[in-house]
């Protein structure tokens, strides 16, 4: 494996409140290799969005990190000034939220708005620039390119404007792309178009991407590996196919058990018991216990590590028995 | 097969999205009109679910708040238990056997309102049973909450936990049909298994009769007898669920079936279908659908296809044939 | 009840009001205004409407000369302290009463303006609209006028305390109406209205046990701020001369009646009236701003 592009290492993040400190990210570590897709998947609330919000130092207050560290491409890029972060913002990462209307700009034309976010960070003419909004739009399939270019975003469709934040993040090139739920709020049918040109580019310019969804399905067909979120920790991490098919954590398993299959139907669906606990009440040692069909006296006291088992990662201390 | 308990035939919904009279007037515009559900048809038996799936605009949702009479039809007629639907409305005792639930756990219910009250409402509205405190306990424990929860207000409460809320005041007058307007769409996988085990075990002690909406085709799947699959506005193909799922003969619904991310498919690449739904305000002529249909001929373009009836199964496709595969 | 009250020690309001110095403090000062005002009759140095107790001799004392007149005294020998305290409970009282004639009015009509929707919507808020070009000064001359020619003249400044409280309230509650026509309309979409509509309730319940008290929030903002302008729209009456008489003064008649003598070397007997409506005008509105920001974040 090559080096990694992207290193996360024990990132933990606090929100201070006036109950005491919850912790919404607990030593959480994983890397991603360049031209990588890493799914990361897990319910409202375990901590998923959190993690691309930390890394591309968009917490919102009070959130802070408070420990552990996140290197791109070898340098540490967690406690750099915001005007250093906002730099690597959109030059070195790339991001794309849920919600295009959101993050598209409704006063100004999206070649406006490519050509500026081009000319930020590289250093290009106004007709080069233009140019290369013009490829992009073609690149990520939208018809027309170049008469499109002056439309404003309310002319698009729901669709085509996520394509177009998806130009947009990807315009100046970054080696790193954190999409949040980029097809949740799409239909199906745009969904499946989507998924296949994150990876078609992914693979094509050896973006590295952090893609975070709650959707087993998305991570399934797009992601190389997959990391599950639960309470702020990763339960397990490792490559999609062997975490789909041998689960090493019980969560994992759980969660897949309750998706309701396509191809036939079944009587019961397999449930998790409980829900996931609020983060002022994480349980001591294993976060899982307390709902683990497993959970043995040693998961009460104490926390799982992070350790192989079989293909993939899992905290889980019966993962390895 | 039994007498069906909620019939929908030729319904048809219309909304007026002109703009106000004044700007019309000046912009020497003509009134504007969204047929959002068209020449919509179909019967659910008693104790049986009906599903209905499609992409958003598709006229699911209104379908379900026609068929509870939140709203009017433009056209058409629907019939609960045989009887007009706006007569059975106007009768306590029929309305009482009809009611809802909704997507949303946050706006469905009311942030002022103690559990208790809530679950309440219906029983105090038609005036059942004169023990209301002990059926709100009966119905919290039939939806796996604690007596305890009803002094509680719902923002305590996890989405999940709402949506039970929300089955518990739907059943509180005891009810023959439930409308589920995506029920478990604005939830996590986990928490929609829990519900969905629930509302079926509750058909089954119940005998319930459901309408589910949905967007998530593994859900009806889940769910179904019997499955509708629409497009602006109109049911594209109807039939056991079964037999949908496995022989999809509209190409609508195989671009559905197709497009659908599953865990079986890791990592394989395939093409998806281009395109994205047209506008029902300006719908395409002929089949709406043959703008983006890989099959589509000149007729198609042209000619609106009829409903036909193949085997169990109707379709609205010219190209569809019996056991085509 | 005592479960409802230790929810209400732990809300978010409750703390985010005791750790707010600026609320505190605004609570403190109305609070001492209230007192004051309310418990005048018992507590007040002096009784300024009992003639027998006046004595000119005691007329124009300077302030802070003497323990008996804090204050000082007004051309009749009138203590200003009290004359103060009397005052504030007729302005608290008027401008209490103008904005609850508002809200009611108001809070009415933009329930049925938002839930009604169509022509009536359209019409109630034209009125509004309307209304809104009407300073209170032209609504109360207009009621005044109008009560003139209906009630004998010698019953005039018995009835002129009702024309006040009508004209601040009928100028003031477009707001109220405005507001809440907005939030009827976000809450009429929301499916627990259509959950109460799919079992038959009626229009007049959904508005009142169901819209309603999800509408009172930012009412009760517009309340608290309404209520500074409410006292200060009384006191510009007043001030005026349309406003209360003499024999019922108001902080705004005590200002009127002072203004007199400001350029004869007497300005206490303005100044004190003045600083005092400031005071009370300013702690009202800095908690109205409080509850507005406290609020803020569970409307979103």
């Amino acid at each position: 494996m090559s080096a990694p592009l992207l290193g996360v290492a024990d990132l933990t993040v606090e929100f201070p409140t006036r109950r005491g400190i919850l912790r919404a990210l607990d030593a959480v570590s994983f890397a991603i290799a360049p031209g990588e897709i890493l799914g990361m998947v897990g319910e409202s609330g375990a901590g998923k969005s959190l993690t691309g919000a930390a890394i591309i130092g968009l917490l919102a207050p009070p959130g802070r990190i408070a420990g552990g560290e996140v290197r791109l491409e070898g340098a540490r890029i967690d406690h750099l000034p915001a005007e250093a972060m906002r730099r690597i913002r959109g030059r070195r990462i790339g991001a794309i939220f849920q919600d295009p209307l959101t993050t598209l700009n409704p006063l100004y034309t999206i070649g406006r708005q490519l050509t500026e976010t081009i000319r930020t960070h590289l250093p290009m003419s106004a007709a080069e620039a233009r140019t290369r909004a013009i490829r992009w739009l073609d690149e990520v399939g939208i018809p027309a390119a170049a008469r499109r270019i002056d439309a404003y975003p309310h002319e698009f469709s729901g669709g085509q404007r996520q394509r177009v934040v998806i130009a947009l993040a990807l315009c100046a090139e970054p080696r790193l792309v954190i999409a949040d739920e980029p097809t949740t709020a799409l239909d199906v049918s745009i969904q499946a178009q989507i998924i296949a040109l994150l990876k078609r580019l992914a693979r094509e310019h050896g973006t590295a991407v952090l893609l975070i969804t709650h959707d087993m399905g998305v991570i399934a067909e797009t992601a190389d590996r997959v990391a599950v979120m639960y309470a702020g920790r990763i339960a397990e991490i490792g490559p999609v196919a062997e975490v789909i098919r041998a689960p090493a954590h019980p969560y994992t398993e759980g969660l897949m058990a309750s998706i309701p299959p396509l191809e036939h139907r079944l009587e019961r669906l397999a449930q998790i018991e409980g829900a996931m606990p609020r983060l002022n009440a994480i349980p001591d040692g294993c976060a899982f216990h307390p709902r683990c069909p497993r959970a043995i006296d040693r998961c009460r006291g104490e926390r799982p590590a992070l350790t192989p088992a079989g293909a993939t990662m899992a905290a889980c201390l019966l993962a390895h028995a | 097969m039994p007498e069906p308990l909620l019939r929908l035939a030729g319904v048809t919904r219309r909304f007026d999205v002109s703009r106000p009279t004044l700007q019309r007037w000046l912009a020497r515009e003509r009134r504007q009109f969204l047929r959002a559900v068209d020449d919509v048809s179909f019967a659910i038996p008693a104790g049986t679910t009906l599903s209905l799936v499609g992409e958003s605009g598709c006229g699911k949702s209104t379908v379900a708040r026609l068929a509870v009479g939140l709203l009017a039809p433009s056209a058409g007629e629907i019939q609960f238990d045989g009887q007009p639907l706006a007569a059975a409305r106007a009768d306590p005792g029929q309305r009482r056997r009809m009611n809802m639930i909704f997507q949303d756990p946050y706006a469905s219910l009311n942030p002022r309102w103690r559990v208790r009250d809530i679950i309440a409402e219906p029983l105090r509205a038609f005036g059942i049973g004169a023990d209301v405190p002990g059926r709100v306990a009966e119905l919290l424990g039939q939806v796996g909450l604690a007596g305890a929860d009803g002094e509680r207000f719902p923002h305590e409460f996890s989405g999940g936990q709402r949506q039970r809320i929300s089955i518990a005041r739907a059943l509180a007058a005891a009810p023959s049909l439930l409308v589920c307007d995506e029920p478990t769409s604005a939830l996590d996988v986990s928490v929609q298994a829990q519900i969905l085990n629930l509302m079926r075990d509750l058909q089954q002690l119940l005998g319930l009769t459901y309408l589910f909406i949905s967007h998530n085709l593994a859900v009806v799947r889940h769910m179904s007898d019997r499955l509708g699959v629409m497009y602006l506005g109109r049911v594209v193909e109807l039939g056991p669920a079964d037999e949908v799922f496995a022989a999809p003969r509209h190409p609508y619904t195989r671009l559905l079936l197709e497009a659908v991310p599953d865990l079986e498919r890791v990592g394989s690449a395939r093409t998806p279908v281009g395109g994205e739904v047209p506008s029902p305000i300006d719908p395409p002529p002929g089949c709406s659908f043959h703008p983006r249909c890989p099959l589509a001929v000149d007729r198609c373009r042209v000619e609106q296809p009829p409903v036909r009836k193949l085997g169990a199964v109707e379709v609205a496709c010219h190209l569809a044939e019996a056991g085509a595969d | 009840m005592s479960a409802t009250l230790a929810r209400w020690r732990d809300s978010d309001l409750w703390h985010s009001f005791t750790h707010s110095p600026v609320a505190l403090g605004a609570t403190l000062l109305a609070a001492v205004f209230f007192v004051g005002a309310f418990g005048a009759p018992w507590i007040a140095p002096h009784d300024p409407f009992n003639i027998a107790s006046l004595s000119l001799l005691n007329s124009f004392r300077h302030p802070f000369a003497s323990w008996t007149y804090p204050l000082g005294t007004d051309e009749q020998g009138r203590d200003m302290l009290s004359a103060i305290m009397f005052g504030t409970r007729v302005s608290l009282l008027v401008g209490a009463a103008a904005v609850i004639f508002a809200l009611v009015a108001g809070v009415g009509i933009g329930l049925v303006a938002g839930y009604a929707g169509g022509w009536l919507d359209g019409l109630l808020m034209r009125i509004a609209d309307i209304q809104l070009t009407f300073p209170a000064i032209l609504m109360a001359l207009l009621i005044d006028g109008v009560f003139s020619a209906l009630v004998p003249r010698d019953r005039h400044d018995s009835v002129q305390i009702y024309v006040i409280v009508l004209a601040i309230g009928i100028s003031r509650w477009p707001q109220f109406a405005r507001v809440v026509r907005g939030s009827t309309l976000v809450e009429r979409g929301k499916d627990y209205v259509a959950a109460a509509r799919v079992i038959g309730i009626g229009r007049g319940r959904i508005l009142l046990g169901h819209i309603l008290p999800n509408v009172l929030g930012p009412v009760l903002v517009i309340g608290t701020l309404t209520l500074g302008l409410a006292i200060l729209d009384e006191a510009t009456l007043s001030f005026l001369g349309v406003g209360l008489p003499q024999t019922q003064p108001s902080l705004g008649t005590l200002i009127r009646i002072g203004d007199d003598f400001l350029f004869s070397g007497q300005w206490w007997v303005t100044v004190f009236p003045g600083v005092a409506l400031m005071l009370l005008v300013l702690a009202i509105n800095l908690l109205g701003d409080w509850l507005r920001d406290a609020l803020n974040p569970r409307l979103r």
